[in-house]
């Protein structure tokens, strides 16, 4: 059998991956697309202006067409079908013949009939190529309006934000935002919420005309009014693409679309129309998750199935600009057929609604804004129509403790839908789990649960934590057998009671011996919380042996010595005295990733005599060695370069040492990049700063690595002070609240709400303690002394820095040199 | 206290009990042997065993931070953190990993002395 597939979209895609699961003998599948790339993630599409990259956002790499078997055509649309021949012929003039067409061309972006759409600066949002030509424009925009106040235009206008376009305007025709999914005084709270982030919003308005003569100069309203605006971005709903196939001659609807039966076929049985270009009963399904289930039942029915499609729940939840959105069931049925309950809160920013029946016995459906986290359990308990036990108000206020709506899913029936985009059941991950796969990467990867929309990712843990609990297997986060508490924990605890020195805390709050999980990490704590010396008060046998040392084990058993280069500037005289220095202790020199200078090979014993070398030299410690603030790197910026905006190398030394010494769950890189180049790669560090022509934009939880990850936008445009501040609050943060040696991407990936949740904390406050974190940071600033100065002038530490007890003045005799490219490097181990 | 003394052992003075960090190690020079010593003050208790690590046979357990394991003393090499039981030597962290050497430990007054065999060769220095 042979298969032609037109179009190379989400629900293109997918329809490919369940085919060839299938593994039909003899299967022969073509598939056309017209964008230059495969398959790419629509959903998450405003993810591109937030770090993400084209690359993160394929579905499937090139290579898994290949490999399993399937011709793929891109950049190549077909331009012609023939049903008599059953033949399709493309842009390029390949000509395939088939036995099963099946079209999945999507929609395009509906461009209302009005004049001076084509105009320079006016765009669609709607591909990556659309993006792209957003994202040159953006560079020159200083006003930004978007038509349609809809889901998709709220997340066009979150991507202006993203753009560095502060000056945004939402115009919506209607009276309220979102108008299909949320009713009035919901819209109110949501408007309320992104005016909050700068947004500007205009509804009531119709829009007549974009302004400009060949370049667009604003928007004009049927009122006569208009707004200036030098970026146009349309997102007024969409349109199938059903030109193809109204020219073979399937029939289409009078609004387009393709008509199809509920098995998905066209007015040609073996022509089949999925996604949204197909046209169900009159409706067009503009939501992943329809057209994946369009997708099954086309299979089914091609394999000679007979399952049908009877229309799809168009519940959807989403964060929008940091605010969530969500609305399930029936939003808004009549008034007189259902009951109503709505909370509202002005201050915070929520509103909930359900809609029950006349009789309050089963929920309907309903609307949160601000705080959607009881969607799933509401949204199962209308698709499972399931019944209202105990009071109805208690399905608005009841779940929201996370121990009680994971009691909830708990509560599901086995078949209940958890993850509607894959149509993954409750019972699927409960065997998921039994089987062996307990974690929710594990659970993932087996069920494929979680990994379109991700909506569903809080119950999916849940359900595992709780499957995992009752086979007796839960394991709580505790450090490890010495105590039975979490990182976090242990921080407070620590705090409250004072406690300054390792022995004192396993005394008051741990049992039995200590080890070498539990030590460094109660000594970093130490170390963030009090700053104290870290070789301090009984406290040095405690640290990793890195730390007791203050010189990083290398190959062999010698250290390794660097000193604080801030930015990575240094004049020659330091150069000087490095090279001098180095070559008076036989040392390899490197230069280092962070911009500064690496000397390997000294014997432990050399250790405090090199760094009273340096000291004397005007050097620091560089704390390579602890799990800590390692380099702040720059790019050279402003005094010199042609293009810098900034002072890049000034603020970068500035950041380095105010952060210098500072202790954390795990190290911690930053950079300072002059302008948009990034010469500096501020975007793979833990926190970067990138200049602007208003400021700096703040980007945090990147890291190279073996996973690398690119930094997000945590805040644009800020002033100097404002941005110390939010690392002050960032970097306090992730000290209080991450695992032990967790980076900061890693924390960020496990945060619940993930970075619109960490940007509420430090930009807006929302947990009320921003004060207290630059406080915090304030005292451990304050508090900072170079650890190799305090060493090279105590002799008591001093003379822990010896091979041999009862010879001190011997080097251990097993180091062993060899000679490479007129430096030494250690012996090779075994 | 530390392992079983035997007949005929012998025994070197190696520091003094101020010589040796608490909860921590040092390193002692016997002849052309390394051997790590321990103070798990904590527990009131000293501990000897070879200081190369068989792992990479790197000379580096004497500056491994030191701890316990279901009660068990035991102490981790700084350069992979592989474990090894104080009492007996064998590697708590990996079951195929070769045991290290232990010695026995005596305390007179602030005197340490590590007891070595009598007679026969101990495991030499690596190349």
């Amino acid at each position: 059998m042979k298969i032609v597939v037109i179009g190379n979209g989400m629900v293109g895609f997918k329809f490919c991956r369940k085919l060839v699961e299938r593994k039909v003998p003899g299967l022969e599948l073509v598939v056309f697309g017209e964008e230059r790339l495969p398959a790419y993630d629509r959903v998450h599409l405003s993810s591109y202006f937030d770090g993400k990259s084209a690359a993160d956002l394929l579905l499937a790499p090139k290579s898994w067409y290949t490999d399993n078997g399937v011709r793929l055509h891109l950049g190549d649309p077909v331009h012609h079908i023939s049903p008599g021949l059953q033949t399709v012929t493309a842009k390029s003039g390949i000509t395939e013949p088939y036995d099963i067409l099946v079209f999945a061309t999507g929609s395009s972006a509906f461009v209302p009939p009005m004049p001076g759409t084509d105009q320079k600066g006016v765009f669609v949002y709607r591909t990556l190529d659309d993006l792209d030509h957003m994202k040159t424009a953006a560079r020159k925009a200083r006003r930004a309006a978007v038509i349609g106040g809809g889901l998709l235009g709220l997340e066009a206008a979150k991507s202006c934000l993203d753009l560095g376009i502060a000056d945004t305007t939402i115009v919506e025709y209607a009276p309220r935002l979102m108008p299909r999914q949320i009713d009035q005084n919901g819209s109110a709270i949501l408007q309320q919420q992104l005016e909050t982030l700068g947004l500007k919003i205009r509804t009531n308005a119709y829009t007549t005309a974009i302004l400009g003569d060949g370049t667009a100069t604003g928007v004009g309203f049927e009122d006569g009014s208009s707004i200036p605006a030098d970026m146009i971005v349309i997102s007024a709903g969409i349109r199938p693409r059903d030109e193809l196939a109204a020219s073979a001659g399937l029939e289409t609807g009078s609004r387009g679309g393709i008509v199809v039966n509920d098995r998905m076929q066209t007015t040609h049985a073996n022509i089949y129309a999925i996604g949204e270009c197909a046209l169900y009963q009159h409706i067009i399904y503009g939501l992943v998750a329809p057209g994946y289930e369009m997708a099954d039942i086309a299979i089914d029915n091609i394999l000679g199935g007979n399952r049908t499609f009877g229309g799809f729940d168009m519940s959807t939840k989403l964060k929008l600009v940091g605010v969530d959105v969500a609305s399930f069931g029936d939003p808004f049925p009549p008034p007189d057929s259902c009951r109503v309950i709505v909370f509202e809160d002005q201050v915070a920013g929520v509103y909930k609604r359900i809609n029950m029946t006349g009789d309050g016995q089963y929920l309907l459906g309903g609307i949160l804004i601000g705080d959607a986290s009881a969607y799933n359990m509401l949204l199962q308990k209308v698709k499972n129509k399931m019944k209202i036990t105990g009071k109805p108000e208690d399905e608005l206020l009841g779940a929201r403790s996370t121990g009680e709506a994971a009691a909830g899913a708990l509560g599901l029936p086995p078949d209940a839908m958890i993850c509607s985009c894959e149509s993954v059941s409750k019972s699927a991950i409960c065997q998921a789990v039994e089987d062996g796969h307990e974690t929710f990467n594990a659970v993932k990867k087996c069920t494929g649960a979680s990994t379109s929309c991700g909506g569903c990712a809080p119950m999916v843990k849940d359900l595992i934590t709780y499957t995992l609990k009752s086979q007796g297997k839960y394991v709580r986060n505790v450090l490890c057998e010495h105590f039975g508490y979490s990182r976090q924990e242990l921080f407070d605890l620590i705090k409250i009671r004072s406690l300054h020195s390792y022995d004192e805390v396993l005394d008051s709050i741990g049992h039995g011996d200590g080890c070498e999980v539990c030590k460094p990490a109660v000594s970093s704590i130490l170390a963030s919380l009090w700053g104290d010396m870290i070789l301090a008060k009984g406290n040095d046998t405690a640290q990793d042996s890195n730390d007791r040392y203050l010189a990083n084990i290398q190959k062999g058993g010698t250290y390794s010595v660097v000193p604080r280069i801030p930015g990575g500037e240094i004049t020659p005289q330091k150069l000087m005295a490095i090279g001098r220095i180095a070559e008076k202790y036989n040392l390899y020199t490197k230069i280092t990733g962070g911009q500064r200078i690496d000397m390997f090979g000294a014997h432990v014993g050399d250790l405090p005599l090199i760094w009273e070398e340096l000291i004397a030299e005007g050097f620091e410690s560089g704390h390579a060695y602890g799990k800590a603030l390692r380099t702040v790197k720059s790019c050279v910026g402003s005094t010199w370069c042609r293009f810098g905006l900034h002072d890049s190398v000034s603020y970068a030394i500035r950041v380095e040492e105010r952060y210098r010494g500072l202790r954390a769950p795990h190290k911690i890189k930053s950079a300072v990049s002059g302008c948009i180049r990034e010469c500096a790669e501020a975007q793979s560090k833990d926190f970067g700063i990138i200049a602007t022509e208003k400021g700096w934009n703040l980007y945090v939880c990147g890291n190279g690595g073996s996973k690398p990850q690119h930094a997000l936008l945590l805040a644009a445009d800020l002033d100097s002070e404002t941005c110390i501040q939010y690392i002050d609050r960032f970097l306090m943060f992730y000290i209080k609240t991450a695992d032990p040696l967790t980076r900061t991407a890693t924390w960020l990936n496990k945060m619940e709400g993930g970075i619109d949740y960490l940007r509420n904390v430090v930009v807006k406050d929302s947990l009320g303690i921003a004060g207290e974190l630059e406080r915090e940071m304030q005292a451990l600033v304050d508090s900072y002394k170079c650890e190799w100065r305090e060493v090279v002038e105590t002799p008591a530490l001093r003379k822990r820095f010896t091979h041999f007890v009862d010879a001190p003045e011997e080097k251990d005799p097993s180091v062993k040199f060899e000679q490479l490219r007129e430096q030494k490097k250690a012996v090779e181990w075994k | 206290m530390s392992p079983i003394t035997k007949e005929k052992t012998n025994w070197f003075f190696a520091c003094k009990v101020e010589d040796v960090p608490a909860n921590g190690g040092v390193c002692v020079k016997y002849k052309n042997e390394q051997i790590a010593l321990f103070h798990f003050a904590r527990r009131g208790e000293w501990y000897a065993s070879q200081n190369l690590c068989p792992h990479r046979r790197q000379m580096a357990l004497s500056r491994g931070m030191i701890g316990a394991q279901a009660g068990e003393p035991k102490v981790a090499c700084p350069f992979h953190k592989k474990t090894f039981s104080l009492a007996d030597g064998r590697c708590l962290s990996d079951e195929h990993e070769c045991a290290i050497k232990v010695y026995p430990v005596k305390l007179e007054e602030d005197r340490i002395y590590i007891g070595v065999d009598g007679g026969k060769e101990t495991s030499a220095v690596p190349a």
